[in-house]
């Protein structure tokens, strides 16, 4: 029994977790583009201007 | 809303980088673009890069998935046009979405979604108690810890049930207040029943509890109505990007002369529109200067431009063709054509009635079906002595056991298939219950001009004309936007023939092209009037007695005739074929003149047609065809097909056709081919098999699961398998249709 009183709230806090993890997800718009999201992890943050271009990390 | 929570973000993230600009800034607007073009990330991020580099713009967000961008801007510095502008330069195809109609089919999705992400957690977390008491049942599980458990599954399953089966509960409420039986109704009776009663059993400490089935027939029902209610919205979406495209930009001319460009859907009546030659005009209205040709093929169905001058009648969806015109808009008359169409349009739709649906027809048969047998189940253990209380615990198990689980995804789970199938091949579905109609129809009816033919004529007798006059008519033709100026620009250049173009030619509205030499004499291309050749001018033999264009050469030659035909799709006499063969009845119903409809039903093999026809007229020719017991397919594009698309048992139009008739018809048909034509119909006879094949599988489930219960052996194990597994079943079905070979 005691192992129950651990084991049970411990599944439903997860499964929570999980539930409103995919809640957040959905009202921040994250299933609005499917198809962009996976070429968006390619891009850059910033587009490569001139400055950035000549790359600030060789620099430092 | 959640999306404009993001664009706003966005806005104040990028806005802070920016240069500070002198002048405060205006409030910034959003507009949604449609793009046609873009196809992959990399248009994305050039979209993307091309807008933000622009003045004026705060935000870009592209969505690539709906085709969209949606971009944030200041209206002081920059306009949707000079986007659009922007965007054409780049190279991509864009236009400016209505704000209103944007969001309710993904804010319904959301809802949806929202629900089934609660039923999916709670349907696992009870599944994970209910196994442990089946399991606890074999072994040594104590009373209290059994009794535990079904407390904290009532106490995830009652709040669950409520909120996520809010959608069947709202339906069936919705179609018992108008006297009928949709499948909602005994889903949403079970739910409750089920619901109910396990309620009741845990108080009283029994052990069969179904908590676990109500929970997961909310979960398998939500996923097959998101899947729809997704696809469909994805289907509505790219619709209105097809149907933003067709609305334009007008120039309004004020009272001081001024001029200004404004969106299509801003005109109203009384304003002045300015139409250059080879814009769309966007109003209803009169010529009040100016004189051009006017290609109403859109309107009528007529290929041959019609010449219109001061004082002329036009009608929004034509195109003019030579010379600038102004026009004054008077959209708001009781006697415009567009009023007609619409008036014409709505009687048809009435005299449809309401089509029944397969699922809710099916319903209407089973809810009373399996309540009468839940009834006889607590009649029938009253009179064997079973007591009241045992006699409706049995009677409920009957109405949970058959739980309409499977023959509620039947219908949903196939429809999803057939649409993603047609949808990856250019026909997108518009109406819900288009499919169902689709597979019913034993006739094709198409319009001729824009349907079966490409609707731009083509030179029918270049093998006739020297290539010597063929390139001085195509020099001087290249100056006109007239569809047969081009062509003859068209033959030439298929010909191999170098079009030089000539300046100081002349455009005359109505008439033709002339073109003055050095030495005073003219050359011209146009009307046979226009070159000087009357009805019974001796030099034209018979052949090229109905020619439509002539060229007369500088030097005081004979003239040349140029013949034209509207060819057909270059799979339109195929497509006609096929049908035939399937044994559906090929109508060609159309508003061109006879001469012309004639010769595109001999190319196309189609032996029963109409020409001349107006649109009541089209409608009269179905009304006789449905009279003679015929089931129709109406196919057209233009404006006076659109009532006898909304009139017909189903309709399809093709992606050119006007904003009135895609409404009008259940479905949109993609690309240059008429093929899609035939794929639809060929999906629409499957998915009404493939459901009636499903409704058989659910049928079957039913009857071995139904005298089990009746017998009062089921328990809730039992009930939670054959519902699982029924569904499964039958959604595998359904998913054999996406890459299933169909024919006729």
């Amino acid at each position: 029994m005691t192992a129950l009183a651990w084991l049970i709230p411990a599944a439903l806090v997860l499964g929570l977790l999980g539930l409103g993890a995919f809640l957040w997800a959905l009202r921040t718009g994250q299933f609005e583009d499917l198809d962009g999201a996976a070429y968006r992890v390619l891009d850059d943050d910033e587009p490569p201007t001139d400055e950035n271009d000549r790359g600030e990390v060789r620099d430092r | 809303m959640a999306f404009a929570v993001d664009i706003d973000a966005g806005t104040a993230e990028r806005g802070a980088s920016r240069e500070p600009i002198a002048r405060p800034p205006g409030k910034p607007k959003n507009a949604v673009l449609a793009i046609e073009n873009m196809n992959c990330g990399g248009c994305m991020r050039k979209i993307e890069r091309v807008l933000e580099t622009a003045p004026g713009i705060a935000s870009v967000r592209a969505n690539l998935s709906a085709k969209r961008v949606t971009v944030a801007f200041d209206p002081q510095d920059t306009g949707t046009e000079t986007i659009i502008k922007t965007l054409a330069d780049a190279g991509f195809r864009a236009a400016d979405l209505a704000h209103n109609n944007i969001d309710d089919g993904n804010l319904a999705d959301q809802d949806l979604l929202r629900r089934l992400a609660v039923a999916g957690f709670a349907a696992a977390n009870i599944m994970l108690l209910s196994v442990s008491v089946w399991a606890g049942l074999a072994s040594d599980m104590d009373e209290e810890v059994q009794s535990l458990f079904h407390w904290l599954s009532a106490l995830i399953a009652l709040p669950t049930v409520a909120y996520s089966g809010q959608p069947f509960f709202r339906s069936a409420a919705t179609a018992l207040k108008a006297w009928r039986l949709n499948m909602d109704v005994p889903i949403s009776l079970a739910l409750a029943l089920a619901t109910g009663m396990s309620l009741v059993q845990t108080i009283r400490g029994s052990e069969h509890v179904y908590f676990d089935a109500s929970v997961s027939l909310v979960f398998f029902l939500l996923i097959g109505r998101y899947l729809d209610q997704s696809l469909r919205s994805r289907a509505k979406g790219a619709a209105q990007n097809l149907i933003g495209m067709k609305s334009g930009w007008a120039t309004v001319v004020a009272e001081d002369g001024t001029s200004e460009r404004m969106p299509a859907r801003a005109l109203e009546p009384g304003m002045r529109v300015l139409v250059a030659a080879g814009e769309r005009i966007f109003v209803d209205g009169r010529i009040v200067s100016g004189r051009t040709d006017i290609d109403e093929q859109l309107i009528t169905g007529e290929s041959v431009p019609r010449s219109a001058a001061d004082g002329d009648r036009v009608y929004a969806g034509t195109v003019c063709l030579t010379a600038p015109i102004e026009v004054e808009a008077t959209a708001a008359d009781k006697d415009t054509l567009l009023a007609d169409i619409t008036r014409l349009m709505e009687t048809a739709e009435q005299n449809k009635g309401r089509y029944v649906r397969l699922a809710d027809r099916a319903a209407a048969f089973y809810a009373p079906v399996v309540h009468t047998l839940g009834l006889i189940t607590f009649l029938g253990w009253m009179w064997l002595g079973g007591g009241w209380e045992m006699a409706l615990t049995t009677a409920i198990s009957v109405l949970i056991i058959t739980c309409p689980c499977a023959l509620a995804l039947a219908v949903p789970a196939v429809q999803v298939a057939a649409t993603s199938r047609l949808f990856n091949r250019g026909v997108i579905m518009t109406a819900a219950d288009g499919l169902e109609r689709l597979a019913e129809i034993d006739t094709v009816v198409f319009d001729k001009t824009g349907t079966l033919t490409k609707g731009t004529p083509e030179l029918s007798n270049s093998a006739g004309i020297s290539e010597e006059t063929l390139a001085a008519a195509a020099a001087l033709a290249t100056n006109s936007r007239h569809p047969y100026a081009q062509a003859v620009v068209r033959a030439a250049q298929s010909r191999g023939v170098r079009v030089v173009p000539t300046d100081g030619v002349v455009e005359t509205p109505g008439a033709g092209l002339s073109r003055k030499s050095a030495w005073g004499d003219e050359e011209r291309l146009g009307s046979a009037d226009w070159c000087g050749i009357g009805p019974n001018s001796t030099s034209v033999d018979d052949s090229e007695a109905g020619a439509s264009l002539w060229y007369r050469p500088s030097r005081g030659d004979p003239a040349t005739a140029f013949q034209f035909v509207d060819v057909l799709r270059a799979d339109a006499a195929e497509t006609v074929a096929m049908f035939q063969s399937a044994g559906l009845g090929v109508l060609l119903i159309s508003g061109d003149q006879e001469a012309a409809v004639k010769d595109a039903a001999l190319t196309a093999r189609i032996e029963d047609w109409f020409a001349e026809q107006r649109p009541n007229e089209k409608i009269a020719q179905l009304r006789k065809l449905e009279a003679a017991g015929r089931c129709v397919l109406m196919v057209g594009d233009g404006l006076n097909d659109a009532p006898a698309l909304a009139a017909a048992h189903a309709s399809l139009s093709p992606a050119s056709a006007v904003e009135v008739s895609q409404i009008a018809s259940d479905g949109i048909v993609q690309g240059q081919r008429l093929a899609p034509v035939i794929e639809a119909v060929a999906v629409g006879r499957r998915t009404r098999r493939m459901s009636l094949q499903n409704f058989a599988i659910a049928a079957a489930y039913n009857a071995i699961c139904i005298p089990l219960a009746m017998a009062g052996f089921v328990t809730p194990l039992i009930a939670a398998i054959a519902m699982s597994a029924s569904s499964i079943v039958v959604t595998a079905n359904a998913l054999r249709l996406t890459t299933a070979k169909l024919k006729l």
